[in-house]
């Protein structure tokens, strides 16, 4: 792939749109355990419970004791490099497109192989490395050694940018931008370099003056969105759903009722037509787009975002019309992240927990201000990752899901946050 | 190391080659089923006689060798299905003799064989093991060209090998094919378009790497009295060993099975190294040779640079090796590649060569090595042969 120019290039309507390749995406089951964490943006792998060896390829059984208790547990990812090559043929398309791949193999310090993407940056073998997870066009694991000292960046080796959607030099849109979060969202996306930021106004009557500022960024253009309208949806896709690269759903509908309040019908009608309803809609007119482009040079479609609730994971009774709809949301995003894959646009989902908003105002801290959750977003389509936990609340509520989601539930329904 | 219980007077005959061809319209069921005729043909046996069949195959999928019985009309007292790809002729050996030995078998085909569709490299590249598909595949999609250049760097560096001395065995190896009438590869190959061929997988340059072709190799084991009741020549089968993921905590393969289990090898052929005539290894990448030159103990770990150096591989040289031209010059038949240098190897002991003759071959040393399940070879063997 070529670098990224700093302004995106007027394309050539004479020339065919490439269309998309992937990496192989088949694996088998306990392999996903890989996909999972690095969906998550870590590196885990499996250890033996009872005799603590470190496993990889994955695999059912120790590679020690034959024990069946097979635990995913986080790993640092030190080891040597032991030996490298440089790809110079493949028998897939998506390598043979983007030959030379340089490919080594590291020995862990807990006594692993692995077989890893090398980053430009690592010296010649043998030297020491630490290796990462990302996620690769496909959707899947992929593993990188980069240098044992000093941070990691993707965006400098060619190959391995792409798997990040980094928003430089992109054309955004960002469905909603008169929220604290939608503005917050569009200024992170402009700092952050995108090239052209369409930010979508549903009623554009209702003067606020964060959102009537954006409107000075030389990067920003207000289209008018309203994604509860069908027309207005299908509208703006005709106009411009061609040459978006990445979208960023922001639009949320955020009452705060329990279900048997008065008015909680009105509320959850209200909530699912923004947010589910809502990401259909848009899901209906632009996903097609997005896929059609996603292997457009280096200007390509890469990535959807939207924006959910931690309360999507399982539903917070005080806020409980919300919770059911950011759980649709979730159901629903699953679905597009499928559909999107298969022309490998990734979906990332972001699962905030409180945000120092209006409707959040009852809310005790910690809770996440805009501009942290923007950071987070920004920083998720740089790096590699799919799933997003932003926040002290996301990362506590996350652990208590993952470790018994059950007793999650009995812990929220009984107003224990 | 003692001999474990010896061979006794199994013997191996009718060597048979299907000739090989790039790509092929037709499944592997035909080219281990022209197999099979052709040994009749050279056994000049009916096919009722033949009670025992060993098989290897990687295209013959949905069937095993169960499938094929069918497939040709066989019906037998013995069958085994061998899916160790160039370890497969050894490992065959290894079972049949027994068989013959104890009188579970009276004759044994052994056969393998594959097709090669356009596509079929891919196939089995993507497929080739769960760890393979999980762990090395998404890599670049290299197949084994990226394994073997992982281990051609890491030997290189460790033990000073120059692509020179990789080139000197490819050279010969070529040489050895130009006088084989079945071999793929019809031109000479110089050292300098060896060095200067395109880049595949660094260090790794084309005629480091097999053309995968369709194909079949086989041939038969008995008892020697069979053998001299039916008429034909044959090869006794002096001793055998086979190793499977030897060395697992080695960091990277640098040495294999044969290492392990080479004392029994010559202890139970009674011989030393010096005796071998001339030696058949399996050849997928050139330093898989010289792997092969260091275990089974012709030189040390580490001196596989210099031995090369010291010595010619033509059948007329010093260290005969790969006399009909290997699979990197004759092309890598899928699993009868695996096979190749059994067929090779009896053919020398025989009299029978297709191509030129190592002079007053005596003993001849047969090495198989396959199955790259993940960042390594797993399957290791190799077979002493002597001539009647």
């Amino acid at each position: 792939m070529a670098q990224v120019p700093a302004q995106a290039k007027r394309k050539n309507p004479i020339l065919r749109t490439p269309l998309p390749t992937l990496p192989p995406h088949k694996r088998s089951r306990v392999a996903l355990g890989l996909t999972a964490a690095a969906a998550r943006g870590a590196l885990e792998l499996q250890v033996c419970r009872d005799c603590g060896a470190v496993q990889y390829p994955p695999r059912e059984v120790c590679r020690d004791c034959l024990s069946a208790r097979l635990l995913w547990r986080p790993h640092n990812g030190e080891g040597e490099l032991v030996a490298e090559t440089v790809l110079h043929t493949a028998q897939e398309l998506y390598f043979r497109e983007r030959l030379p791949w340089r490919i080594g193999i590291v020995r862990l310090d807990g006594g692993a192989n692995l077989v890893a993407y090398v980053h430009e940056r690592v010296r010649r073998a043998p030297c020491r490395v630490r290796v990462e997870a990302a996620l690769d066009r496909a959707g899947q694991a992929a593993l990188f050694a980069v240098p044992s000292i000093g941070s990691t960046d993707l965006s400098v080796d060619p190959k391995l940018r792409e798997m990040t959607c980094d928003p430089r030099a992109r054309k955004i849109l960002v469905t909603d931008g008169k929220s604290v979060i939608g503005q917050a969202v569009v200024r992170a996306l402009a700092a952050a370099g995108a090239d052209v930021i369409w930010v979508g106004e549903a009623e554009p009557w209702k003067k606020i003056a964060g959102a009537a500022k954006l409107r000075d960024l030389p990067q920003v253009t207000m289209v008018p969105l309203d994604v509860t309208d069908s027309v207005s949806v299908q509208e703006l896709a005709g106009e411009i759903g061609a040459k978006v690269d990445i979208l960023v759903n922001t639009a949320d509908c955020h009452r705060t009722l329990a279900i048997g309040a008065r008015g909680a019908l009105d509320a959850a009608q209200l909530e699912m037509d923004v947010n589910y309803f809502g990401l259909l809609r848009l899901a209906k007119e632009f996903a097609p787009l997005l896929k059609a482009r996603a292997a457009d040079g280096p200007a390509n479609a890469i990535a959807w975002v939207n924006v959910l609730s931690i309360f999507a994971l399982s539903n917070y009774p005080p806020h409980g019309t919300y919770s059911a709809s950011k759980a649709a949301a979730l159901s629903l995003s699953q679905a597009l992240r499928g559909d999107l894959y298969a022309a490998g646009v990734r979906l990332i989902n972001l699962f905030p927990g409180p945000v120092d908003d209006e409707w959040d105002q009852l809310e005790l801290p910690p809770k996440l201000s805009p501009i942290g959750l923007a950071a987070a977003l920004v920083e998720a389509l740089q790096g590699s990752m799919e799933d997003v936990y932003p926040g002290e609340v996301a990362q506590d509520w996350l652990a208590r899901h993952r470790e018994n989601a059950k007793a999650l539930e009995r812990e929220l329904s009984e107003g224990n946050r | 190391m003692t001999a474990r219980g010896g061979y006794g007077d199994v013997v191996l005959a009718a060597p048979v080659t299907v000739p090989y061809v790039r790509y092929s319209i037709k499944g592997a069921h035909w080219f281990l089923g022209r197999a099979l005729a052709q040994l009749l043909a050279a056994a000049k046996t009916p096919k009722q006689r033949i009670d025992g069949l060993a098989v290897a195959s990687f295209t013959l999928a949905p069937d095993t060798a169960v499938g094929l019985t069918q497939h040709l009309g066989l019906t037998l007292r013995w069958l085994d299905n061998i899916p160790m790809g160039g370890a497969s002729a050894v490992v065959s050996i290894r079972r049949a003799a027994r068989a013959v030995q104890n009188g579970d078998a009276e004759i044994v085909a052994c056969v393998a064989g594959d097709t090669n569709h356009t596509d079929s490299f891919r196939r089995n590249a993507s497929a080739f093991s769960q760890f393979a598909q999980d762990a090395v595949y998404p890599y670049g999609s290299g197949g084994p060209n990226t394994s073997f250049a992982l281990l051609t760097s890491y030997y290189m560096r460790t033990y000073g090998a120059q692509r020179e001395d990789f080139g000197k065995l490819c050279v010969a190896q070529r040489n050895n094919a130009l006088k084989n009438p079945l071999a793929l590869f019809k031109k000479p190959l110089t050292l300098e378009q060896y060095l200067n061929a395109r880049l595949v997988a660094e260090p790794l340059r084309l005629f480091d790497c097999v053309m995968p072709c369709a194909g079949a190799e086989g041939f038969l084991v008995m008892r020697e009295e069979t053998a001299r009741d039916l008429g034909l020549p044959f090869a006794r089968l002096l001793a055998a060993i086979e190793r499977h993921n030897a060395f697992p905590d080695d960091p990277i393969q640098y040495r294999g099975g044969w290492a392990m289990d080479r004392d029994e090898l010559y202890a139970k052929a009674a011989l030393a190294p010096d005796d071998i005539d001339f030696i058949e290894v399996y050849d997928d990448y050139p330093v898989i040779n010289v792997l092969q030159f260091e275990d089974l103990g012709f030189c040390g770990k580490g001196e596989g640079p210099d031995f090369i150096r010291a010595n010619s591989f033509e059948v007329h040289g010093t260290f005969p090796c790969n006399t009909s031209g290997g699979q990197l010059s004759a092309g890598q038949a899928g699993a009868a590649g695996g096979h190749l240098g059994a067929v090779e190897a009896i053919r020398q002991l025989t009299g029978q060569t297709l191509g030129a003759p190592v002079a007053g071959a005596k003993y001849g040393l047969v090495s198989g090595f396959g199955m790259i399940n993940y960042d390594r070879g797993i399957c290791s063997g190799a077979v002493v042969l002597a001539a009647d």
